[in-house]
């Protein structure tokens, strides 16, 4: 059923909005965990990287399925690598971050002209088709945005209230949150400081390859260097403006995600601003919801400082 | 332990940890599979230090970017100010250096030259700014606003070299050619080797007099050693210095920008930078934030670069392998750093 007029508009740009909110929101709860553990990971851009390659790669091999599986794998073994430099040798958080990005920006460039060619033959894979809900699927405006989406959105959406569970609720997020405000206290109470980060770490980097393999199963269907276009570094700007709250974390990429909608308006509406406008929006106005509402944010005591126990 | 003394040990690690990066890198190469190895080293090799052309005309051009970025970086991670937007600096000077070639080269003859760096290195510093104004306002962290600052560079310049500054015939997404006297002298005939080396060497010799034997540069060091001892027991401003450090260290990465332009490509276009901003890190890192270190630095990595270059034309090796070089040396380094516990970058 196709919308025509300002409905459709609207409902354009809701799922718009949700399709671009979807694999920052993922990396970005992934990031609130590592970030409440103290550990601020820098190299999550490496993650989504490595999972948009290596699931494109196992989706290739193995269909959808392996292609998530792949995905997962491959953001984990970027955070592995944050986590052996960050948690078991304590050097400096930023710079193993940006490192690790650097390593697997890299990588995935080499193996992919390794594996796929100098001339670059495209690659086709599966893709996770989007699970429709009947009946509600067919709300006016916001039924498809909502409720016809793969099944990745889905995971976001309930990652969010269950990871605000999870903090605030369980014991182990109590014990995360400890650490991030005071290691010393938390491993004097008995919690294992390092494996938790590391544990922390780890699932951070799985979102965060969930993430890019969102990228290129459920929207883009092909890989190309670098194509994470820092959506890794806007997660971590997301969790700064989502206060480390799960649910403001994914109300942040929400709104991240409209505000990149906003070129459909614009095409709507015929106003020809040029292109190059609309790519760097994103990254401007992450800067000025920075400096507008970062003010006041309080960051976990500990959140980057190396010398921990 | 005497300077002397000092620096060698710091020396033999880095050695250490160049040769055990240049083992991956072969390992990398070898399970390239039905690439063969030997052929892919002869090419880094050639195309690097192989013959003088390549050291004049590859590695040496390549490792002039690399050595005004790598004191970019240097002097801003010693302030303790991480800035990882030296790339986004770089562009933003290129740009600059570009239109003022254009706008200028009609009315100021050679003198463009000077203006069009001039132009660099202000808007090199002006970008840098504005991380370093949102880090001091809003208590923005540096890292992310930089790097979110290198897109917005990237599309800015894909703007311009689409519309404002695009060539006459409106074809290509590159900027008009420069015309002949806004562009640096060789230095040396036969090959491409600019003025602009011995430009971003007598910047590094500066830069090091700057940071050690000036006031500015005692505020850099320690507010980057003890940010909280400089404001009490040295009465430092170090908002205000590490701001001030941010912004010479965009003047040096817009700088060489503007260098690249004229001696170099002289067009402005999208792929202007591969990545030096990045490299620069590991420059910066390698060198142990010294500035007259950052010159053998440089040199290194622009072989490395050079080669890798070389390896993909000759031998089908992706060139990109090369950062993956540079990151593994920047974990080892990091590692080594907390083996040795001697700090690398301060904070």
């Amino acid at each position: 059923m196709i919308d025509s007029g300002p409905a459709g508009l609207v409902a354009s740009v809701l799922e718009s909005t949700v399709r671009t909110a979807t694999p920052l929101m993922l990396a970005a709860l992934g990031e609130t965990v590592s970030e409440r553990a103290g550990v601020i990971n820098i190299g999550l851009e490496g993650s989504i990287i490595a999972g948009a390659f290596f699931g494109i790669v196992a989706a290739t091999a193995g269909g959808v399925v392996a292609g998530v599986a792949g995905a997962i794998a491959g953001g984990v073994a970027a955070s592995a690598v944050v986590a052996a430099f960050v948690v078991g040798v304590r050097a400096n958080q930023i710079i193993t971050g940006a490192a690790v990005t650097l390593l697997f920006l890299g990588l995935t460039g080499t193996l992919y002209h390794l594996l796929f060619g100098a001339a670059g033959s495209a690659l086709a894979s599966p893709t996770l088709a989007a699970w429709r809900i009947p009946l509600l699927a067919d709300t006016p405006v916001v039924g498809r945005a909502l409720f016809e989406q793969p099944p990745t959105t889905y995971l976001a959406f309930f990652l969010a209230p269950a990871l605000w569970w999870y903090l605030r609720r369980t014991h182990g997020g109590l014990a995360l949150r400890a650490i991030g405000e005071n290691p010393a206290a938390a491993r004097a109470a008995g919690i294992h400081v390092r494996r938790a980060q590391a544990l922390a770490l780890l699932f951070g980097g799985a979102l965060g390859g969930l993430a890019g393999g969102t990228l290129v199963l459920a929207q883009v269907g092909t890989f190309a260097e670098g194509m994470s276009a820092g959506r890794g570094f806007i997660a971590v700007a997301i969790v700064v403006l989502g206060r480390w709250e799960p649910l403001g974390v994914a109300l942040g990429a929400l709104l991240f995600g409209a505000a990149s909608a906003l070129q459909f308006v614009f095409q709507a509406l015929g106003r020809p601003l040029p292109y190059q406008l609309f790519l760097a929006f994103p990254y401007a106005l992450t800067l000025a919801a920075l400096a507008v509402g970062g003010r006041r944010a309080r960051a976990p005591a500990h959140l980057g400082k190396q010398d921990v126990v | 332990m005497t300077r002397a003394r000092r620096l060698w040990s710091g020396a033999s690690y880095s050695a250490v940890f160049i040769a055990i990066a240049g083992a991956i890198l072969v390992g990398i190469l070898a399970a390239a599979g039905s690439q063969d190895p030997s052929r892919a080293l002869a090419a880094l090799w050639n195309g690097s230090l192989g013959t003088s052309y390549a050291l004049f005309s590859a590695t040496l051009v390549r490792a002039t970017p690399l050595l005004l970025t790598g004191c970019a970086v240097a002097i801003a991670f010693r302030a303790g100010a991480l800035n990882i937007g030296a790339e986004g600096q770089l562009l933003v000077g290129a740009a600059a250096a570009a239109a003022s070639a254009q706008v200028l080269a009609p009315s100021l003859g050679i003198a463009t030259i000077p203006a069009g760096l001039l132009a660099g290195i202000v808007v090199g510093g002006a970008w840098a700014a504005v991380a370093a104004q949102l880090r001091r306002r809003f208590g923005v962290l540096e890292v992310i606003s930089t790097i979110l600052l290198n897109f917005v560079a990237l599309y800015l310049v894909g703007w311009l070299v689409r519309g404002p500054l695009q060539e006459p015939l409106g074809i290509y997404p590159q900027s008009d050619v420069l015309p002949d006297v806004a562009r640096l002298p060789l230095m040396m005939g036969g090959t491409r080797l600019h003025w602009g080396f011995a430009l971003a060497i007598a910047s590094a010799i500066v830069a090091w007099i700057v940071l050690t034997r000036t006031a500015a540069g005692f505020r850099i060091r320690a507010t980057g050693l003890s940010p909280s001892a400089a404001a009490v027991a040295g009465s430092i401003d170090t908002e205000r210095t590490l701001a001030r450090a941010m912004m010479a260290s965009g003047a040096l990465a817009g700088l060489a920008g503007a260098i690249e332009v004229q001696g170099v490509t002289f067009a402005l276009y999208e792929n202007l930078s591969p990545g030096y901003g990045y490299t620069a890190i590991a420059v910066a890192l390698l060198a142990r934030l010294d500035p007259l270190l950052v010159i053998p630095s440089a040199f290194f990595f622009g072989a490395l670069e050079a080669g890798a270059a070389a390896m993909q034309r000759d031998a089908g090796v992706p060139a990109v392998v090369a950062t993956v070089m540079e990151a593994t040396l920047i974990l080892l380094l990091l590692a080594g750093e907390r083996l040795r516990r001697r700090p690398l970058v301060p904070a």
